[in-house]
């Protein structure tokens, strides 16, 4: 029995460029969060109970003293709060744009128990590093002398940039090889462009090079131009920060047809458009998955024009990796958002996706995810896969570090591979894969690969 | 419903809520929107000798506290910049519109018997209900030997007191300044010199804050400061206790007080009656706030009232002055002890930091389900209050009695006091 709840699929395909004036565009892909005033800043800061061995500081994988740069906000002495952020995490502009706030530093805040609002770390963060990079005296960091050691980092995301940072500031000479045009990974490629307007990825990166020591030469990619092992040869150490190179595939018929395609090479296509407008944009849209990947291309497709949006996850909402915050966001951005659907067909006409049937899902008594039976069809003109990303490790050659059974790459406490030399860190090392935890990964790295460094072992 | 009618030395207003001599009182316009609003009485802002005295540009300064503005204030102003006259008329036409509330007239002339005689003649033609002399000023006017000039020296302040007495019928109130080692010098000279009541506090002498740019102290004047004088709530601590110290002096022999410094709510006004004061004034909240404040101190005193069964502000004045002891007087054996809520606590760790770092080590932390839970441990807890104080949640941390009611026992009692008589 087959019940339909959706429309029939359709045959003539909408899909547009130019949805929008160039105003909308704007608009749409403006600061999602304007930024706190000064005024603003000091009140909220002030909220803050500078807590002893503060739960906030606990909760965030980059350890950023919170409660001391929120004092010195208090008090005027916001480039000192600038100096305490990027101390800890030198991405702390990023993150207090990205990172999912609602789930580490503010969840955990003591204001939440308090029944009230949690304290805006991220805006404050945000207002305190914004105030630093404005400065002509932004650089706040020196190095010590050279080591004369030379250190070769793969990928120049937010690990690999993280950890040749920490390095140069320990005197080493780093040298970033990195396949795309462009430094940053996925802030300057995949991050939603509402969340890092303004070009600040690459003004944050202009920042983290303007230290010294480290060079980037672009269009170098592992397992092509270079090859693992004659880094091991050439450098001291060497550090992997590839991030995740593939995406899941739903295993349906008429998955590479016109109109489906992975969420995150259609954001890359977004991110580095010069002009929005150019992009083909349809009218009814499906995107697949519960996580943040599938909540940011739902929302950047409809602000870029589409006029029905729907996000379809497998599963129930306390099941979705994305935040509630995201979700609610997507949801105020008439994004509907149907769950327990599992993606059974997909439909087309001429060599082009016009729809997507889906099987409804429950638990069965196991707990285990099963279809009843029963379907759906909606109607698209666009689906967007976003089922999660995977590690590709064919880069690495035939003498590779281990992997583990997710199949990332297996590192110890200190970031160190299983192989002599090698240390890795980011989205391709397991852990939550976010900027701020690939900060994290990096520089807990670079001072493992100086400590090495100077026992000349490694570890 | 408790009644707030007010009387102290003969002046009679309905509600015990009167502004101070300062800018809120300085015109017919102001005084009337007070009335409108619904003060009791003022006190109106110094009157002096013509010519009027020029004030400079830039008056005020002010602490602002970890967000909150005007914790406290300061003014480097002088007496009214206003002819004589000007302020006369305007006062008698007010006192005859609101002939209900009280009409106090504050006074600063120099300090010789002729100035003060002088100027008390045109005052009680106004019909005004008393004089206030002020002898608080702490800058500009005391460069003039008036002002605090004057209240510093306590014969000053009996020979004035006693001039105005002898010039005029009105009833008398002393404004102190607090600018003195000990209050009650100068309030003794105001009952010696038969003052019908004393005001007090006066601003206190302070510079609120440096301008760190043009190096001056604030309120900056083209590139240099004065000191100037200090009040809001921040001095509200320094006012009770100097309130405290004469209603239970004996020789001051009950004299009535005007209750000043810092009240802005319902509450203050409460705690200065409860030490002795007949009526309070108010001068920074309303200049913060506007007139409009008194409706929450009526209402708010006046739930109080009831609540507590108190149906005159008599009932109340003065009950927490006779609890007021030195340390001396203090029960050694009274114990209490710390109590934290689990279920309040925020696990802010503060408790935890202030005794460990600056008190006894009475409270300890532990990782308890990946969160700091916080426990007293009271053979160290000294009863000290600090982490009441501390914890941001309010009756997160209570203090509970220990001691199982042991007797009193004064530390001129105490065994362990080596200046102790010995009971034989
Ligand atoms: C759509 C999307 C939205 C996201 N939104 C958020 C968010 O809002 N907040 C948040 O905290 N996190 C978000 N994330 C996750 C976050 O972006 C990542 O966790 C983070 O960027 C990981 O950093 P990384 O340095 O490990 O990897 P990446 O950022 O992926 O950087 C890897 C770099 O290595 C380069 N590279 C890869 N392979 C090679 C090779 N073989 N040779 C040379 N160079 C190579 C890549 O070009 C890239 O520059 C999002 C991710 C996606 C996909
Ligand atoms: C701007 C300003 C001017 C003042 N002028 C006088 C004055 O002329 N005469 C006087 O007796 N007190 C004057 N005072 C003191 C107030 O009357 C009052 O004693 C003091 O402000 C404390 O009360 P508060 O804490 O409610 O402000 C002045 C205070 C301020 C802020
Ligand atoms: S938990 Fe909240 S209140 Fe406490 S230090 Fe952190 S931000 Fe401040
Ligand atoms: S009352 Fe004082 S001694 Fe006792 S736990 Fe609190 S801070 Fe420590
Ligand atoms: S100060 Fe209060 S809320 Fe904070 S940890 Fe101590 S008891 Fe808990």
């Amino acid at each position: 029995m087959s019940k339909a709840a959706g429309q029939p699929a359709n045959t003539d395909v909408d899909i547009k460029t130019g949805r929008l004036t160039p105003q909308q565009y704007d608009e749409n892909f403006g600061d999602i969060h304007p930024p706190l005033d000064g005024n603003n800043a000091v009140i909220e800061a002030n909220r803050c109970y500078f807590c002893y061995d503060a739960p906030c500081v606990q909760a965030c994988p980059t350890s950023i003293d919170i409660p001391l740069f929120i004092r010195k906000i208090s008090t005027g002495n916001v480039r000192g709060a600038a100096k305490t952020i990027l101390e800890a995490n030198i991405m702390g502009g990023a993150c207090a744009r990205v990172c999912p706030v609602e789930e580490l530093c503010e969840q955990a805040c003591v204001r939440n128990t308090q029944s009230e609002k949690p304290v805006k770390i991220g805006q404050l963060q945000r207002h305190a590093t914004d105030h630093l990079f404005a400065r002509k005296d932004a650089q706040i960091f020196t190095r010590k002398p050279a080591t004369g050691k030379k250190i070769a980092v793969v990928g120049a995301g937010p690990a690999g940039l993280a950890c040749a940072h920490q390095l140069a500031q320990d005197g080493h000479d780093i040298t970033i090889f990195e396949s795309r045009p462009k430094a940053g990974g996925l802030n300057e490629y995949g991050i939603a462009a509402y969340k890092v307007p303004d070009d600040f990825a690459q003004r944050e990166v202009d920042y983290i090079l303007s230290i010294g020591g480290i060079t980037i030469k672009h269009g170098q990619t592992l397992g092509k131009e270079i090859t693992l092992a004659q880094l091991r040869k050439d450098f001291d150490a060497v550090f992997l920060g590839l991030g995740l190179a593939g995406v899941n595939a739903l295993g349906l018929e008429g998955e590479n047809i016109k109109g489906v395609e992975n969420a995150v090479d259609y954001i890359e296509a977004l991110r580095t458009a010069k002009d929005k407008s150019k992009l083909p944009v349809g009218r009814r849209i499906v995107v697949i998955g519960g996580g943040n990947t599938a909540i940011d291309i739902a929302i950047q497709i409809k602000r870029l024009g589409a006029e029905d949006v729907t996000l379809a996850y497998r599963r129930g909402p306390e099941n979705m990796s994305a935040t509630d915050w995201e979700c609610e966001l997507a949801q105020t951005n008439d994004v509907r958002i149907r769950h327990w659907s599992i993606p059974k067909k997909i439909l087309s006409t001429g060599g082009h996706v016009t729809g997507i049937e889906f099987e409804y899902a429950q638990l069965d008594k196991s707990g285990r995810l099963t279809g009843t039976g029963d379907t759906y069809t909606l109607p698209a003109d666009q689906v967007f896969k976003a089922i999660g990303q995977t590690f590709v490790a064919a880069p690495l050659g035939h003498d590779a570090p281990q992997l583990t059974k997710k199949g990332r790459i297996a590192i110890d406490h200190d970031g160190l591979t299983s192989l002599g030399g090698v240390w890795a860190g980011g989205d391709c090392t397991e852990g939550q894969d976010l900027t701020v935890a690939a900060v994290a990964g990096g520089k807990r790295a670079a001072l493992a690969i100086t400590r090495a460094l100077k026992e000349k072992k490694y570890g | 419903m408790a009644d707030l009618t007010c009387k102290i030395a003969g002046v009679t207003s309905p509600n015990p809520f009167w502004l101070a001599s300062a800018p809120p009182t300085d015109k017919e316009y102001n005084v009337v929107r007070a009335f409108k609003a619904g003060w009791g009485g003022v006190v109106w802002k110094t009157l002096g000798e013509d010519p009027p005295v020029v004030n400079v540009s830039s008056r005020y300064g002010a602490t602002h506290y970890n967000g909150t503005r005007i914790m406290g204030f300061n003014n480097i102003e002088l007496i009214t910049d206003r002819p004589l006259d000007v302020n006369l008329k305007e006062i008698e036409r007010v006192k005859k519109n609101w002939p209900d509330r009280a009409m106090v007239v504050s006074l600063m002339v120099p300090c010789n018997e002729d100035a003060w005689k002088k100027i008390l003649k045109r005052v009680e033609t106004t019909g005004c209900d008393a004089i206030e002399l002020n002898f608080g000023c702490p800058h500009g006017m005391s460069e003039r030997n008036m002002g605090s000039a004057v209240g510093q020296v306590p014969e000053y302040i009996r020979d004035v007191t006693s001039w105005c007495k002898k010039h005029c019928d009105l009833p008398v109130f002393v404004k102190l300044t607090p600018n003195i080692t000990n209050i009650l010098y100068p309030a003794r000279a105001a009952v010696e010199g038969g003052a019908d009541a004393v005001s007090l506090i006066n601003t206190i002498n302070s510079i609120t804050a440096v301008n760190l740019d043009v190096m001056a102290p604030e309120p900056v004047v083209n590139g240099v400061g004065a000191h100037g004088g200090y009040c809001g709530p921040a001095v509200k601590p320094i006012a009770l206790c100097m309130v405290a110290e004469i209603a239970r002096d004996a020789a001051c022999k009950n004299i009535p007080v005007s209750g000043i410094g810092g009240i802005s709510t319902w509450r203050d006004a409460a705690e200065f009656i409860s030490l002795g004061a007949g009526s309070v004034q108010v001068c920074t909240a309303a200049m913060h706030h506007g007139f409009k404040i008194v409706e929450e101190l009526a209402d708010g005193l006046s739930n109080w009232m009831d609540e507590k069964g108190y149906k005159s502000l008599d009932a109340f004045r003065g009950l927490a002055a006779k609890n007021f002891r030195n340390w001396n007087q203090l029960d050694m054996n009274y114990d209490i002890k710390a109590r934290i809520d689990p279920d309040k606590c925020i696990n802010c760790g503060l408790c935890h930091i202030a005794c460990e770092d600056t008190s006894h080590q009475a409270i300890s932390i532990a990782k308890q389900g990946g969160k700091n839970v916080f426990k007293v441990i009271d053979q160290e807890c000294v009863g000290c209050n600090l982490c009441m104080h501390a914890c941001p949640v309010d009756g997160c941390i209570t203090m509970e009695r220990v001691d199982n009611g042991k007797p009193y026992m004064t530390w001129n009692e105490d065994p362990r006091n080596p200046a102790a008589k010995k009971t034989a």
